[in-house]
């Protein structure tokens, strides 16, 4: 217990995603399925010449949160980027679709998201995994399974990670997380360094960052980088999850054009915040998690019932 | 991909209850090592996956030295490595075995 103790108070950004697993769930509570003595590797990586991981990057269980059942599918950034694959994104869109099939499997799915998107070594079956996930959570969702996002990784949750974030019914995300679709090199490649600067850090952490996306609605909790950060904002979450039906979906149609229509003309991330009501935007960057959360449950647009 | 296996006799079996252990991630500058609890005696099996070559001697001399000095008997090893150092790769086989140990 004191070893726990000591490991809550360590930061999620920099942990890898088995440390993850074990900080957010109750002590000893975690089953792993198909772990790694069961060697189910790439079948890819070795033509490349390219290093496999005994679980391809994806680790994926059930365990009890604050004593509720839940299954857990966690990607290990570390490993080519947390990358969505042939077999990494099997294990997750299993565990999906085991939920959504079997109701004495917890209804409840946590994924600790840590990718860039599709591994470039195997992107058609990535691709095609990623639309399987997308497909799965929505059918889990309607049959009344949540799903929950939590990212703060270091590879964020780009391409196919945010594609996924999107999807599910509740997303949080501490600070050091970022949420996008394409990756800022990848803008600043195709569009130019005017359009989007990927080596401004300052740009990139106000654009896809963690407090962006909670201010603006993209997350509904703010987690502290810790353990219990995540512990805590993903105990309160499951609490409290929305239905998914058709309500809902014309909710969100709704809300994005709302957002859409409030937010399109702003360049940048502060100039967002201002007309979102906040007094002094320039200040948001140094605030500390405690201050933020609380400031951001104070504005409407982070706080919806859709998804 | 290069394949190395080492085959040794440690003094006695490590200590200990624990099956399987895992510890490290695939990246750069850092390995995973998988550690099983599947051998008779105190037999002990290493194998390295590395995409780095030439460093065959060097991945013998630390495989040796933690063989002596942590007696991992009764353990298969299964290492995919991503061009970690040797003082990293001493480290994670040291975790390994603290983790198999664990009451």
């Amino acid at each position: 217990m004191e070893e726990a103790a000591i490991y809550a108070r360590a930061g999620w950004f920099q942990a890898t995603a088995r440390q993850r697993i074990a900080g957010l769930l109750d002590p000893d509570s975690f089953t792993e399925f198909l772990g790694p003595s069961e060697r189910i590797q790439s079948p890819h990586l070795h033509l490349f010449d390219l290093p496999s991981a005994f679980d391809d990057g994806v680790i994926i269980g059930r365990g009890k949160l604050n004593g509720k059942d839940v299954l857990v599918a966690a990607q290990e950034g570390q490993f080519m980027g947390g990358t969505f694959a042939e077999v990494s994104g099997a294990k997750m869109v299993g565990l999906v679709r085991a939920a959504r099939d079997h109701k004495n499997l917890p209804q409840t799915i946590l994924l600790l998201l840590d990718s860039g998107g599709v591994r470039l070594q195997e992107a058609n079956a990535g691709e095609l995994v990623v639309a399987e996930l997308m497909r799965a959570i929505v059918q889990a969702r309607s049959a009344g399974v949540a799903v929950i996002a939590l990212i703060g990784g270091k590879a964020g949750a780009f391409g196919g990670a945010g594609l996924t974030a999107a999807t599910c019914s509740r997303v949080a995300v501490s600070e050091q997380g970022r949420i996008a679709v394409t990756g800022p090199e990848v803008i600043e490649t195709n569009k130019g360094v005017e359009e989007f600067d990927s080596k401004n850090k300052a740009l990139v952490w106000s654009t896809d960052g963690g407090k962006n996306r909670r201010l603006i609605g993209g997350a509904d909790a703010f987690a502290e980088d810790s353990m219990e950060g995540f512990r805590a904002v993903a105990i309160a979450l499951i609490a409290k999850v929305p239905a998914f039906d058709l309500k809902t979906m014309l909710a969100e149609q709704e809300r994005l054009a709302a957002r859409q229509e409030k937010l399109g003309a702003c360049d940048d991330a502060v100039s967002m915040w201002r007309v979102l009501g906040i007094k002094d935007p320039e200040a948001i960057r140094d605030m500390d998690s405690k201050d933020f959360a609380a400031l951001a449950k104070s504005i409407k647009e982070a706080n919806h019932d859709a998804r | 991909m290069l394949t190395l296996k080492f085959s040794r006799v440690a003094k006695r079996r490590l200590a200990g209850k624990h099956a399987t252990a895992i510890i490290g991630v695939v990246a750069s500058g850092n390995l995973e090592v998988l550690l099983e609890r599947v051998l008779p005696g105190a037999d002990c099996q290493i194998e390295i996956a590395t995409p780095i070559t030439g460093y065959d001697e060097t991945w013998k001399a630390v495989i040796d030295e933690f063989v002596e000095r942590f007696s991992p008997g009764g353990l298969r090893i299964s290492i995919n490595d991503g061009g970690a150092r040797p003082d990293t790769v001493f480290l994670r086989l040291m975790q390994g075995c603290a983790l198999m140990e664990k009451v």
